[in-house]
């Protein structure tokens, strides 16, 4: 099915490329974000917008904010205690942390990939149909689809589908964090976000899962966080650098990595610090 | 300029080595004692009652006559007490422990909560028998039953099941739970899919240790009364009836020789039993062991 819609999608985007890159829809607006875990003010007045069908990385040294900010996306930040916010993040035109937005309801359109492989101690397939499951999908038919196509998403399909009741914890770590990718396919969202994704993986497991991104983002927007800025480079379109809670920079990456404006994004890309 | 004399090193080598060897003798000493104790106190009860072990030991119901006393109606009780104290400790001790655990916010009322807990378990188990008896016998007018009986013993046993099923439940690692919550699934849901399938065999193990205790207590049921002689079977929870524990304390304080006898064929009869449960135990454990 999905040979099918990307030549168009292809299409579509060397239509909207270069010149009409502002053009292209918004899926995130953030605006005067600001979050706090007790006292501690961890992001600072954050304006940043992500745009449909793009990589957007999010890079900076330890501590600048990075994970909080992608954390925020999906409200997966309320699972820290004493976290408090203001300001709005707008997913879709709609703020994320309006009392009426339920958090699951997001969470079905946003869905995310973390930095350590977790998928769950159940077999290949149960991981995959972990989410559907939980969103009520109980034909057996659907579901050997969904993980069909999931799997072949997460380009994992011809690796594991003579096994596909093996347990999930016999896998590589790579083949764990792509099985998190189909995971996270499996529910059909809109936006993923990856929170350092290859921090745990050798070499090749990252290109692979580079090269998935690539791919993935013809179907969807991805938000990446990543450590390594040559990963940003390679992959994204736009990447935002974040210093000390505060968003110092955000632009297209070919912008950032060769004519950075700000100083300190100069420093920091060229490794004077960090 | 070295700051270390060598040869002075060497010369200290022989008395540290010593030292070792003392230690390891010493603490090897010491699991030896506890090994020797319970060799003897099994070959005493083993020598003692294997004579009197049969079928219709088993089959028998307690008689005045020691060559026909048998456990039937203290074995039946204690299968009694078990059916009233294993579905109401699991259903109240891993309740508590998912509330404690997953829906609680960590305050000072929790915390308060949670050392209370914590000191229950501690508590001596007589104090549970006196408060069974005003509660469960006189003021629920439940009298010496199989029921009055089984709810003061879950009280006794609550707490070791709750903690048991809390570190279960904590164990479970947090990324599992941030999966399933970052696809959209809530509370109950990762809790029922993810959580108590990561966390049963923890739960269980923790069940059947304290079930294997509440099977042994016999100070809180001397408080609430049962009954020493009982010769005949209880036919519903509301019933008198009488466990292992109280029928060989009833059989060893008698004079006569043969029923110190009688009352070893019945600890084997009380030991195999603790013994095939913490087996199973074990079993859970080790198998369900490397899942993380």
């Amino acid at each position: 099915m999905s040979t099918l819609v990307a030549p168009k999608k292809e299409a579509a985007d060397s239509i909207f490329n270069d010149k009409n890159l502002h053009a292209k829809n918004k899926v995130y607006q953030t605006k005067e974000l600001n979050l706090w875990y007790g006292s501690n003010h961890a992001l600072k007045q954050i304006n940043l917008d992500i745009y449909e069908n793009e990589v957007t990385a999010i890079i900076g040294p330890s501590g600048c904010g990075k994970s909080t900010y992608i954390k925020a996306l999906n409200r997966m930040i309320e699972m820290v205690p004493s976290v408090k916010t203001s300001g709005e993040i707008q997913y879709r035109g709609r703020n994320i942390f309006d009392k009426r937005y339920g958090v699951e309801e997001l969470r079905t359109k946003v869905g995310m990939v973390f930095q350590k492989p977790n998928p769950f101690p159940k077999s290949i397939y149960e991981n995959v149909v972990y989410g559907p499951r939980i969103h009520g999908i109980r034909d057996k038919k659907v579901l050997n689809q969904i993980v069909e196509k999931s799997l072949k998403g997460a380009a994992l399909w011809d690796e594991v589908k003579d096994r596909l009741q093996d347990n999930a914890y016999g896998l590589s770590g790579g083949q764990q964090q792509r099985l998190c990718i189909a995971r996270c396919l499996a529910i059909e969202p809109d936006v993923i976000l990856m929170d350092e994704p290859t921090s745990a993986l050798d070499p090749i497991s990252t290109l692979k899962v580079e090269e998935l991104v690539q791919i993935l983002k013809k179907e969807y927007s991805i938000i990446i966080v990543t450590h390594n800025m040559q990963q940003a480079a390679r992959i994204s379109d736009r990447t935002a650098f974040f210093l000390n809670g505060e968003v110092v920079e955000f632009a297209e990456t070919d912008k950032i990595f060769s004519n950075p404006t700000d100083k300190r994004t100069e420093d920091y890309i060229t490794g004077r610090f960090g | 300029m070295k700051l270390i004399n060598h040869d002075q090193v060497l010369k200290k080598m022989s008395p540290r080595k010593w030292k070792n060897s003392v230690f390891k003798g010493l603490f090897m000493f010491a699991t030896a004692l506890a090994l020797v104790v319970l060799a003897i106190l099994l070959y005493r009860i083993i020598t003692q009652g294997i004579g009197y072990l049969d079928w219709q030991f088993l089959q028998s119901l307690p008689s005045r006559n020691p060559e026909q006393a048998g456990i039937k109606t203290a074995l039946i009780g204690t299968i009694w007490l078990m059916g009233v104290v294993a579905p109401v400790t699991l259903i109240l001790g891993v309740g508590t422990a998912i509330y404690l655990e997953e829906y609680a916010s960590k305050n000072k009322f929790t915390s308060l909560i949670q050392i209370n807990i914590s000191n229950l378990a501690g508590v001596p188990s007589i104090v549970f028998g006196l408060l069974g008896l005003t509660v469960f016998v006189r003021a629920l007018t439940l009298g010496t039953s199989v029921l009055a009986a089984g709810l003061t013993m879950s009280l006794l046993v609550l707490p070791i099941i709750i903690v048991a099923s809390q570190e279960a439940i904590r164990s479970v690692p947090m990324e599992l739970r941030e999966a399933s919550f970052g696809m959209g699934a809530n509370k109950w849901q990762t809790i029922v899919r993810v959580v108590m399938p990561a966390a049963l065999p923890g739960i269980l193990t923790g069940t059947i240790l304290a079930l294997s205790r509440a099977i042994g207590e016999t100070a809180p049921l001397v408080v609430l009364g049962l009954p020493l002689f009982l010769a005949f079977l209880p036919q519903s929870v509301f019933d008198m009836f009488t466990v292992l524990p109280m029928q060989i304390y009833n059989w060893t304080s008698r004079p006569q020789e043969e029923f110190h006898a009688v009352a070893a064929g019945g600890i084997i009869v009380l030991l195999i039993m603790l013994i095939v449960m913490n087996s199973i135990a074990v079993l859970i454990r080790n198998k369900f062991q490397k899942r993380f």
